[in-house]
């Protein structure tokens, strides 16, 4: 069957936003066959999920489709009327959200909503589906199929309920799955899992899909051809690997150029000088529950020391014993070989003052009623005790600093600013104070690459200019290989190996460091072939085991 | 599935060991207050032209020459009995005529629990029309949001709602009484009544209530569900193709229930304790009546007996609420 399955022509998105409407995607058109899986990549903000939504019929709250034709099977879906489209969703149309977590409903156990659309839709009786929704979690290797489906959303896992996501996807067997960054808040580990099991299952009913992702690793395993979006404009369209080997605009290539940025190698530490932090034996608990265990590491002067981890596996808690949050239960943590309260509390202005934090979410974490000068002047004033004219001053060097045009930036608010852009002043807020010490905690894992590679480089640039020391807490191993000089694995709780970056790169590993490393998806359309050939099916189950 | 049951009984004897603590702080205020109203019962059932004797007599009789603490104490002490003392109205009856009546002493307690019952009928009759109509009213609202339909039951309710109760009541009973006698305009209700004709009698009062509580509750369900309507999950509902009133009845709701059930909580207790008007408008032998009567002639034990009946009214009330709101969520139920 070649025949056409969906067409869009000439679309055209408006938002609502101050009273007016507003363009957002202007003028995409695609043909999806039936069986192929269409790629749809591109930043945020590129209207990727605004098209993957339309293609269904379906616009969000204060958005509207103004122009272009949306045609599924020969009927057309913007003129459709809400009856007609309600019969086609879930039923021929189906999707799978980015946060499975949240696009269960609570209060329903898994089985319930699996069941609900081919009971609505009048497709199967109660028993059949829940019969074939046991068959669907079998094939989708989710552990304990025969009961998984009897628990509620909260209690099954991140991996777990995307896998029974797709399956209440496929429970009406649709022509059509739309499936929006299903993988994008999954570790590496379960994130492989989920890819084989979609690409299984999606083979298996010749089921056709569009598949939209910002990693364009992800999307050269699914999808047999690709579109960039940008700012919703159409970039480009082409087959999977003519995309990947030879783009032709220069937006295209500049997404695929990102992964190339590599500090160069530092020499090796001198072992007899003291670390400026030295964790020791710490052992750390919430409640009565240990979640470090016996972690020891040094950041020495001028290094990175980026930490990688699955979720759970202790990271940011490690954080949290360093600048004295959570007091660790057992053992000490010292600076520039000085022993420190264990407590925040206990500790002084200069103890406070010579550690400082960086976070992931720079949204949450500026007031957004303050505005930047504020934001950066409070910690000019609380540590350094500049005011007026110097403590102006120093706010402007400090915008300077970060690459921000002082006089422009000074009086604006945080919604004024791009997410790129509120991460440096979380930066300038860090570095107002002086530290030696900066722990950044995922600071580029919301952000897009581009604008990720920003920041990475600013940071390298203060490293060198002001011999900052930072623990860089990062998931992402693209990012540990760009700019860290020495990683240390966690794995729930403990270290499971430390070294400088290059040992931890080259063979031979921790076997878990191994895992870590071999699920980063590169950008080999065979690369999750061969990976799931040498591991082997089995082993997968297994890992899916596991992590129960 | 041992540990939330558990977990659950904890929390309710929690709360329940808390709501106790909660009465005894509201004796005290109720006690201080009562206790602060101007005149007391010898003055005021003597009237003006009484001798400071005789006024000074019926205290000593009633003690009520003794310190607040002592009077406080025996009360309280009685309280914890069960025992919440005889009416000063029927004590005095007793000693002035120096014998008895012929029947039985008649305590506080077996003036107020005819009229309690009487009350709870009436709250209960109410309960049972606002109560569904309420939710109903507030999920077809969410339902059809922003239409002609939603801006008129608002307005309506609110309309009700900001009215005052009398006036309901009198506009009620001129369309319901005097214009088309449907109901009885007086609820003279005995012990002993047929139930049909007893639900006759307090169709009014209940209809009169229910127009004053029904906005709160609906308003509270419609914000509630249209506050999930965002949600991820209620858009995944709609991507499955469910009917708008699925969505809001299946997805919605059952998400919603938190709030929904502390508003009724509240309105239900102000069905108890917030009656008094509308039973004086009817003269419905409610206990809001004996209430006010009670207040009128200084009678402090039954005031006292009202007010800490319906302070533990609220507190039961909101303990039930805090307990389904619990049972409601399902990780409360359900932990990993």
């Amino acid at each position: 069957m070649s025949d056409v399955l969906l067409k869009i022509r000439d679309l055209k998105i408006e938002g609502r936003s101050d009273e007016t409407w507003n363009p957002i995607i202007n003028g995409v058109s695609l043909d999806l066959k039936k069986g192929e899986v269409l790629g749809m990549i591109g930043e945020s903000g590129a209207g990727k999920s605004t098209v993957g939504l339309a293609a269904m019929g379906y616009t969000r709250d204060g958005v509207r489709i103004s122009n272009g034709t949306i045609e599924f099977d020969g009927i057309d879906l913007v003129r459709a009327s809400a009856a007609v489209k309600r019969g086609l969703l879930g039923k021929r149309i189906a999707y799978v959200a980015q946060s499975a977590a949240a696009s269960f409903n609570p209060a329903h156990k898994l089985m319930d909503q699996h069941t609900e659309g081919p009971v609505q839709h009048g497709v199967a009786s109660r028993k059949e589906s829940e019969a074939d929704g046991i068959e669907l979690y079998r094939r989708l290797r989710l552990p304990n199929p025969e009961e998984i489906g009897f628990r509620y959303p909260h209690q099954v896992s991140g991996g777990q309920l995307q896998r029974a996501m797709t399956a209440m996807a496929m429970a009406c067997r649709p022509d059509l799955i739309i499936f929006d960054e299903p993988t994008t808040a999954l570790d590496v580990t379960t994130q492989i899992e989920v890819l084989a099991s979609i690409r299984d299952i999606v083979e298996q009913f010749n089921t056709s899909a569009i598949y939209i992702t910002h990693d364009l690793a992800v999307v050269a395993q699914m999808a047999d051809k690709i579109k960039v979006l940008l700012k919703g404009d159409e970039v480009e369209e082409a087959d999977t690997r003519t995309m990947l080997s030879a783009p032709k605009e220069e937006y295209t290539k500049s997404l695929w150029a990102v992964r190339s940025f590599e500090r160069p190698t530092k020499p090796a530490i001198n072992v007899s000088a003291t670390p400026v932090v030295s964790i020791q034996n710490v052992t750390a608990a919430y409640g009565t529950v240990d979640v470090l265990h016996d972690v020891s590491f040094d950041i020495h002067a001028g290094r990175t020391v980026a930490v990688v981890g699955e979720s759970g596996s202790g990271k940011s808690t490690t954080a949290r014993c360093i600048t004295g949050l959570l007091p660790p239960r057992i053992g000490h943590i010292e600076f520039d070989g000085t022993p420190l309260p264990l407590s925040y509390k206990q500790r002084n202005k200069d103890q406070l003052r010579q550690a400082q934090m960086i976070y992931q979410m720079a949204d949450t974490a500026l007031n957004p009623r303050k505005s930047i000068g504020e934001t950066i002047g409070r910690p000019v004033e609380f540590y350094m005790g500049l005011k007026g004219r110097e403590k102006r001053k120093r706010v402007e060097e400090l915008l300077a600093e970060i690459e921000l045009e002082p006089t422009e930036y000074f009086n604006r608010l945080p919604s004024e600013l791009s997410g790129g852009q509120k991460q440096r002043i979380g930066i300038a807020r860090a570095l107002a104070a002086e530290p030696k010490f900066i722990i950044c905690d995922e600071v580029t894992s919301a952000l897009d690459q581009l604008v990720a590679e920003g920041i990475l480089r600013l940071l390298a640039k203060l490293q060198d200019e002001l011999g900052l020391s930072y623990m860089f807490i990062t998931h992402d191993l693209a990012t540990v290989r760009s700019i860290a000089d020495e990683v240390i694995v966690m794995k729930e709780g403990e270290v499971v190996e430390q070294g400088p970056k290059k040992e931890m790169f080259t063979p031979p590993h921790h076997p878990y460091t191994d895992l870590l490393l071999s699920s980063v998806p590169e950008m080999d359309p065979d690369w999750l072939d061969n990976l799931l050939r040498e591991r082997g099916v089995d082993n997968l189950g297994d890992a899916a085991v596991d992590k129960m | 599935m041992h540990k939330p049951v558990a977990g659950l009984i904890r929390i309710i004897l929690q709360r329940l060991l808390l709501g106790l603590l909660t009465l005894f702080a509201v004796s005290i205020i109720i006690f201080i207050a009562v206790n602060a109203l101007p005149g007391d019962f010898a003055e005021s059932i003597l009237g003006q032209g009484a001798t400071a004797e005789a006024v000074n007599a019926i205290r000593e009789q009633l003690g009520l020459n003794e310190s607040p603490l002592s009077r406080y104490f025996s009360w309280l002490s009685g309280v914890l009995r069960g025992d919440f003392g005889i009416p000063m109205s029927q004590a005095l009856f007793q000693s002035f005529t120096g014998a008895s009546t012929g029947g039985e002493v008649v305590t506080v307690v077996d003036q107020i629990v005819p009229r309690l019952k009487n009350t709870l009928f009436l709250a209960g009759v109410s309960a049972a029309i606002s109560v569904p109509l309420a939710v109903t009213l507030g999920i077809l609202t969410a339902l059809y949001r922003n239409t002609a339909f939603d801006k008129a039951m608002n307005v309506s309710t609110l309309s009700a709602i900001s009215s005052p109760e009398f006036f309901l009541a009198y506009i009620l009973i001129l369309f319901l009484a005097v214009l088309n006698p449907v109901f009885p305009s007086l609820s003279n209700i005995f012990p002993g009544m047929e139930f049909s004709d007893r639900l006759n009698k307090t169709m009014l009062p209940a209809l009169t209530l229910t127009l004053a509580v029904t906005a709160q509750m609906m308003r509270m369900t419609r914000a509630a569900i249209i506050n999930l309507l965002a949600s991820p999950y209620i858009e995944m509902a709609r991507l499955k193709g469910l009917s708008p009133m699925r969505v809001i009845v299946t997805h919605a709701l059952p998400n919603a229930l938190a709030p929904i059930i502390t508003v009724v909580a509240l309105n239900l207790a102000y069905l108890v304790t917030g009656v008094v008007v509308v039973e004086v408008v009817f003269v419905y032998p409610g206990i809001g009546q004996l209430f006010v009567d009670s207040v009128k002639i200084r009678d402090i034990p039954v005031v006292q007996a009202c007010c800490l009946i319906f302070a533990a009214v609220y507190i039961l009330l909101n303990l039930t609420a805090d307990i389904l709101s619990i049972i409601s969520n399902p990780r409360l139920r359900h932990p990993k």
